[in-house]
């Protein structure tokens, strides 16, 4: 499982870059959805969000799921050429597959990757 | 049990061999064969509708009766149904379909009857219809029932209509919450969504049962109310009902039960006795009629006695009294604040109602409770086989059915491998990776049809597949081998979309 040090991270497996405002779903959850099938966004850019907020939905072979923002802000941008290619979020989820952009973001609560990866090895049980 | 594993080369399994394909019609089709003989024209002729309205050609197959009649046969070979074998799908209630119910069903007084003839004329189906109505809020211990809704999620819809029409008579317009435990089936939430209703997911604790701080914690004057399933999708009836019955009641808030694990119930507990106020039926599964196909299910639902003025309308009442020798006369009525219609007619009368009523009918009210009491020795029986081989999450006692988890220390096996494996030999693979909140679940319901011996091979095969999981599991890992088609790339099918619809050519011009 890959947590990279510089993100932070959701309970509900979303990461948030504090540097670039970039967020998306983990390592973690892309392999426990396994083949990811369909994706949609569901914020634009230029809105205004909460953290927590849903921005996106995504379906694998086993089940779908809501992604919620880990941070509030104004959403400078998103990932448009997400949707035909969903499987960029198995191969390359904290990369090409970042979902949303934030501007000004205000990051919650967030877990750190030590935390996280805790937090991931609890949930195995 | 046939042993299937000799029969293959396991360190390679052969993913190239050619699967005979049955052609589609269309392939099977030559010019110029035919399957009927057209009698001679015994009505005069008439001119063609105008030329804008007709096509050139109508590219319809052309075979003999006989191609047609093997090329169907030959696709139904191709399927798995409940009387070709075990089909221990959780949460679906695949139990064997009585063939009486078939017989009584197409008994021609019901088959050709029509929703819009005279009440007068059709007397012995609504007859039927409130027999089984009474039945229904006998078995669940509701004041009122409806037979109309289509199936299951149907219901629920319907309930969900009643929960908020009774806020609103009563002015309570806040309520906009609906308290779903995240072991709920899917339609639960999207039931609530349809009506505009928040969701909130109310976790489950330790033991499988609502995490009653969790539930307390969201319990205010914004809730609608709260969908449970009970026994929960775990198969685990929940040991603190009566207070989550309470709580929700507490704050003003309807209890609506998803009647999808009722099987689980007949004849020992009744829902509307514990405090629901609202439920629906899967008659397509406690009460036999053949599902799996895609239909046709049938959800009727039974309310507490303050819901029953919402009931849709029309309901099969007694219109009239009987006396000594004459029955009554049955008719329809109008609940007096009804949320209105939810069917075009009443229901799945002949698939549905007919089937249901006679497997009421036949069971007897002793007879149904035996069938609860089997469904959860049967579940319990194979939990019991199994235990040592697969890990069972929330191990107790369960009802019905129970969720094992579809994966070993050491090994990258998977619950979709042990499912496709258990097609090799010659079982439906249970429900997989449902509920959600249990890692590469396998969700098994026997049902209480199945005979020690099937509960036995089952068993055998599961545990033989663990042990093939370790030894060799790219045998596993590539099954099915036995049937018809390998594996199929469900990742591709779900990918590459491929819709196929012919417009006419001016389509976009009208």
């Amino acid at each position: 499982m890959n947590t990279p040090a510089n993100l932070k991270y959701t309970k509900s497996d979303e990461w948030f870059d504090p540097a670039t405002g970039k967020a998306g779903i983990t390592d973690y959850a892309q392999g426990q959805l396994s083949d990811i099938v369909f994706v949609e966004i569901l914020v634009e850019a230029g809105e205004t969000i909460e953290a927590g907020k849903p921005i996106a939905s995504v379906e694998s072979v086993k089940a779908s799921a809501e992604i919620y923002a880990p941070a509030g802000g104004k959403v400078a941008a998103v990932n448009k050429g997400l949707a035909d290619k969903p499987e960029l979020i198995n191969s390359d989820p904290y990369g090409e597959a970042w979902m949303i952009q934030l501007e000004g973001a205000t990051a919650g609560d967030l877990m750190d990757a030590a935390a996280y990866e805790k937090y991931c090895a609890e949930r195995a049980h | 049990m046939i042993d299937v594993s000799t029969s293959l080369n396991a360190s390679a399994p052969d993913q190239t061999k050619v699967k005979i394909v049955e052609p589609t019609i269309f392939e099977l089709s030559s010019s110029g064969r035919v399957g009927v003989t057209m009698p001679a024209s015994d009505v005069p002729e008439t001119a063609l509708p105008p030329e804008h309205l007709l096509r050139p050609d109508l590219p319809l197959p052309e075979l003999a009766e006989v191609d047609v009649v093997r090329h169907y046969m030959h696709l139904s070979s191709f399927n798995y149904s409940v009387d070709t074998g075990f089909y221990p799908l959780g949460s679906c209630t695949m139990k064997y379909n009585p063939k009486i119910n078939e017989d009584t069903c197409r008994l021609p007084g019901f088959l050709y009857t029509h929703p819009l003839q005279p009440i007068e004329t059709v007397q012995g189906n609504l007859a039927l219809m409130y027999q089984l109505q009474e039945w229904l809020k006998e078995i669940s211990g509701f004041a009122g029932v409806t037979l109309q809704p289509a199936a299951g999620a149907h219901g629920e819809f319907t309930g969900v209509l009643i929960m908020r029409a009774y806020h609103k008579s009563r002015g309570d317009h806040k309520r906009v919450k609906m308290l779903i435990p995240d072991s709920a089936h899917g339609t639960n939430p999207a039931s609530s969504g349809m009506m505009g209703l928040q969701v909130v997911q109310i976790p489950s604790d330790s033991r499988g049962n609502v995490d009653l701080k969790a539930l307390e914690a969201a319990c205010d004057d914004t809730v609608v109310g709260m969908m449970l399933t009970n026994p929960n999708t775990l198969g685990l009836f929940d040991e603190n009902i009566e207070k989550v019955i309470e709580l929700v009641h507490g704050c003003g808030g309807l209890m609506y039960g998803d009647g999808a694990n009722l099987n689980a119930l007949l004849g020992i507990v009744r829902p509307g006795d514990l405090g629901f106020d609202v439920m629906h039926f899967n008659l397509h599964k406690t009460f036999a009629v053949p599902h799996g196909g895609g239909g046709p299910g049938s959800g009727p639902v039974g309310v507490a006695a303050h819901l029953v003025d919402f009931l849709p309308e029309p309901l099969v009442g007694i219109i009239e009294e009987g006396e000594d020798d004459l029955p009554p006369l049955y008719g329809f009525v109008k609940p007096a604040k009804t949320i209105g219609r939810m069917k075009a007619f009443h229901g799945h009368f002949g698939g549905g109602l007919v089937r249901a009523f006679t497997y009421i009918a036949m069971h007897g009210p002793d007879g149904l409770k035996d069938i609860a009491q089997y469904a959860v020795l049967n579940a319990n029986y194979l939990q019991a086989r199994l235990r040592s081989t697969y890990r069972i999450p929330y191990d107790r006692t369960c009802m019905h059915e129970f969720v094992a988890e579809g994966r070993f220390e050491g090994s990258d096996v998977r619950a979709l491998d042990i499912a496709k494996r258990l097609m090799d030999y010659n079982f439906h693979p249970p429900t997989n990776y449902f509920p959600l909140i249990v890692h590469e679940a396998l969700m098994i319901e026997p049902t209480e049809t199945e005979n020690k011996d099937t509960l036995d091979a089952f068993a055998d095969a599961l545990i033989k597949i663990a042990e093939e999981a370790k030894t060799q599991p790219e045998l596993v890992k590539s099954a099915p081998h036995t049937t018809k088609f390998g594996r199929m790339d469900e990742v591709k099918a779900a990918r590459e979309l491929v819709l196929c619809c012919w417009l006419p050519e001016n389509f976009s011009d009208q």
